[in-house]
């Protein structure tokens, strides 16, 4: 199943919600004030936040003003390329090392779905005949090193866990060393929940990632986010935060398989300018694609049917 | 990055000037301000709409009362309004936290607390300090591992238990409506008055899990089913809290992550939409950091405008009134020594992260965002003083370069940081012997004027409609 094919199966709700909803509202209708309050609901019930959508909206109108859009048929394309257009250039693929292990970092506030996207992101690896290593450096949940290990036996992949309350910066070392001797392709770091607030869980995300470049040159060569789907306008300071403490690289969007739009990410690249790179859209490890802003953006605004 | 409503309200009346009365096109400009912080806070849009309308029933035509700002009175309109619709009275202040219990009780064998939420909300971490919470008020909880889908969940609730010294009711392997009624069974059994079911986080669109839950609660009769709520989750909040509030008989909410920055407008928008008022508030990762819920507080945050009794609050937990005196009294009999500055560190470090108490402060939030807090300032001021000898502790004056030198290298800090840790103890003392010197006529002055700041202070958050006087956390002796 191509990813698009997957996203839209798994935006399915959103979309019949959001895209019907869209489809159904402008259709035929005549470019007025009432239509463009409801296109910015619209995007504001997705999630998308007043300022991204103030500006989304003023620059609909002036492109309506400019003879782009002249009824409401036109809207949906046109609010499908200007969010994609929003949302490009791709960084799907991963930033590899070409001179070793390649380290990803993965990082995000408690309960935002680290485990499970990593999890995921192995099985992806896997199917590219990738090697890899996982290291649970969440060492202050109680059972998140079991949940990972028992994750690593599923999917064939090495695992290095540290013990329950051991310095998760030592864990992450010492999965580094075994990675670079084994030669392992890829060593993914879990590391605990973390809220953005908490100075000294971030500087101990900060001192993880000197400690794997330490072992392996230039590591983490990945450090990815994990924003829940569901998050709101907060999704905007968790990313600076962490982008603030360990250099976060890109994105990944978790729980897009509910009737959550995630339009946080949004303002994330507009503000911030990191990428999503991908999406887990569900419960099974499969459930996981990279991230492409066009497929995204018809996946929310509905396929153009007169392609 | 988040401008308070108070301050983007005074901006739009500044503009507009002074007026007697607040006029529809006033206020339609205020809404406009009021509407975009509300969406940032995360308010689900038609609660948005609704309370804005609301508001402008409430604000139009109100006579701008002599002097109280308009922006003032506005944002104080918006706050009744916010407070009302999160179950409290506007105008009153929620008491401190006096042990009573938001929980229904059975009437007769265990009272079964049902807990469900989206995967990640945090509901094993929230089982788990709901039973400490009932514990600690003489209550004996049987927790119950029901969630058979996330890898370990069991094992972290059996760890979390064995901690909190709570059993943990758990099976191998089988399906959790049956788990949780053999549970009960258990529990009536074992003499436990309290059963915490941890169920598997579901998606509300995923029906076979949404039947599974309805299952268990019909199994089990729960006296209260509560929602767990991440309080960052966006305008979905009302989507998911809608399915479970239709499939499961949902007595309230329970909001967790709250020790962030978020501003937890989902909390509103559930209530709104379910009618569910919130029982309890996550607050930290610790298992104490449960706290019942607050109307007026969490009216506050939404609004950025501070929490100024949970401060107060957790001061009064980590200052102990009679170390506050004497330390004062030491001040002023000149015997202040450093062992009494390192017990007021201790003091300030007990009120948590500097950075979560500053920002109750009201107005403070806005200017903390994205600012670093030295959090390590205060450890890093108690191990200089740790690293002074006890005569050293009591005379400082013997502290040469040499000492500086030691202390600085055994407590791993600066020369630099020693001696202005004890310049500033100088600085202190002078200032003390000044006051005294002036025959105690300084000191008055000086009380006096502390004392008038006070007064302003209370009479500013009158206005905003914070009633003190029904708070008893004002020092004796005070008017």
């Amino acid at each position: 199943m191509s990813f698009f094919q997957k996203l839209k199966q798994s935006l399915a709700k959103t979309t019949q919600v959001l895209a019907g909803r869209i489809k159904a509202l402008v259709k035929g209708r005549k470019i007025d004030d009432a239509l463009w309050e409801e296109v910015e609901e619209i995007l504001l019930t997705s999630d998308v936040g007043p300022d991204a959508t103030t500006e989304l909206v003023a620059s609909a109108r002036l492109a309506a003003k400019n003879g782009e859009i002249l009824s409401g048929d036109d809207l949906v394309p046109w609010l499908r390329s200007a969010v994609a257009a929003r949302l490009r250039p791709d960084e799907a693929d991963i930033r590899w090392n070409a001179g070793g292990t390649t380290v990803i970092l993965i990082a995000g506030v408690n309960g935002s779905g680290k485990t499970t996207s990593i999890a995921k992101l192995c099985k992806f690896l896997r199917a590219r005949n990738k090697t890899v290593i996982v290291a649970a450096c969440d060492t202050f949940r109680a059972a998140a090193v079991d949940q990972l290990g028992i994750w690593a036996k599923r999917l064939d992949v090495g695992f290095v866990g540290g013990s329950n309350n051991a310095d998760p910066a030592a864990v992450a070392f010492d999965a580094a060393e075994s990675a670079a001797s084994k030669g392992v392709d890829v060593l993914i770091v879990d590391t605990a929940g973390r809220l953005h607030t908490q100075k000294n869980l971030m500087d101990e995300l900060s001192k993880i990632t000197r400690v794997l470049g330490k072992r392996i040159p230039g590591a983490p060569h990945e450090t990815l986010l994990v924003l829940d789907g569901t998050a709101g306008q907060n999704g905007l300071q968790q990313t600076r935060a962490f982008r603030e403490h360990a250099n976060v690289t890109g994105l990944i969007v978790s729980k897009l398989d509910g009737t959550a739009k995630g339009g946080v990410v949004l303002s994330i690249k507009d503000q911030l300018k990191l990428p999503v790179k991908f999406v887990g859209t569900g419960e099974s490890a499969d459930d996981f694609a990279p991230f492409y802003a066009d497929a995204f953006s018809s996946a929310l605004f509905g396929e153009d049917e007169t392609r | 990055m988040f401008e308070s409503l108070a301050q983007r309200l005074q901006s739009v009346f500044s503009r507009l000037g002074r007026r007697t009365a607040l006029t529809e096109s006033d206020v339609d400009e205020a809404l406009r301000e009021i509407r975009t912080a509300l969406l940032t806070a995360d308010v689900h849009l038609s609660v948005v709409k609704k309370l804005t309308a609301d508001i402008k029933a409430r604000a139009v035509g109100e006579k701008v009362i002599e002097s109280v700002r308009p922006d003032q009175q506005v944002a104080k309109i918006v706050y009744d309004e916010l407070v009302r619709l999160l179950g409290g009275q506007p105008g009153t202040i929620s008491p401190p936290n006096d042990g009573g219990i938001p929980i229904r009780w059975s009437a007769s064998g265990p009272t079964v607390i049902l807990m469900a939420g989206l995967q990640g909300s945090g509901k094993t971490t929230t089982c788990a300090k709901l039973a400490r919470y009932l514990k600690s008020k003489g209550h004996r909880p049987l927790l119950v591992a029901a969630d058979m889908q996330r890898p370990a969940a069991v094992e972290q609730l059996k760890v979390l238990g064995a901690s909190l010294e709570i059993p943990v009711h758990w099976e191998e392997s089988g399906r959790p409506p049956k788990i949780c009624e053999r549970a009960v069974a258990k529990a009536t059994a074992d003499g436990n008055d309290v059963v915490i079911l941890d169920t598997a986080g579901r998606l509300h669109v995923d029906r076979e899990l949404m039947d599974e839950v309805r299952d268990i609660a019909a199994r089990t009769k729960p006296h209260e089913v509560l929602l767990v709520l991440d309080s960052m989750t966006g305008q979905d909040a009302v989507n998911s809290a809608k399915v479970f509030d239709e499939s499961l008989p949902l007595t309230g909410v329970v909001l967790t992550k709250l020790d962030g920055d978020t501003r937890g407008g989902a909390a509103l928008s559930v209530l709104s939409v379910t009618g569910k008022p919130v029982r309890f508030v996550g607050t930290g990762e610790k298992t104490e950091a449960l706290e019942p819920f607050h109307p007026d507080r969490m009216a506050s945050r939404i609004l950025g405008m501070g929490d100024v009794v949970s401060l107060v609050e957790r001061a009064q937990e980590a200052m102990k009134q009679e170390e506050v005196e004497k330390a004062a009294e030491k001040l002023f009999a000149g015997s202040f020594t450093m062992d009494d500055m390192l017990q007021q560190f201790e003091q300030v470090e007990r009120m948590g992260p500097l950075k979560d108490w500053l920002g109750m402060i009201p107005g403070m939030a806005p200017a903390l965002e994205g600012q670093e807090v030295d959090e390590k300032g205060i450890k890093r001021a108690k191990a200089v003083i740790q690293s002074m000898t006890a005569e050293e502790r009591r005379k400082p004056d013997v502290l040469d370069a040499g000492r500086r030198r030691r202390i600085a290298r055994g407590s791993g800090t600066s020369l630099d940081e020693v001696n202005r840790l004890i310049k500033g103890y100088k600085q202190m003392k002078l200032m003390m012997k000044q006051l005294r010197s002036d025959g105690g006529m300084m000191g008055k002055m000086a009380d006096r004027r502390m004392r008038k700041m006070k007064e302003e202070q209370i009479r500013e958050m009158r206005r905003q409609g914070v009633k003190l006087t029904e708070m008893d956390w004002a020092p004796e002796g005070e008017p």
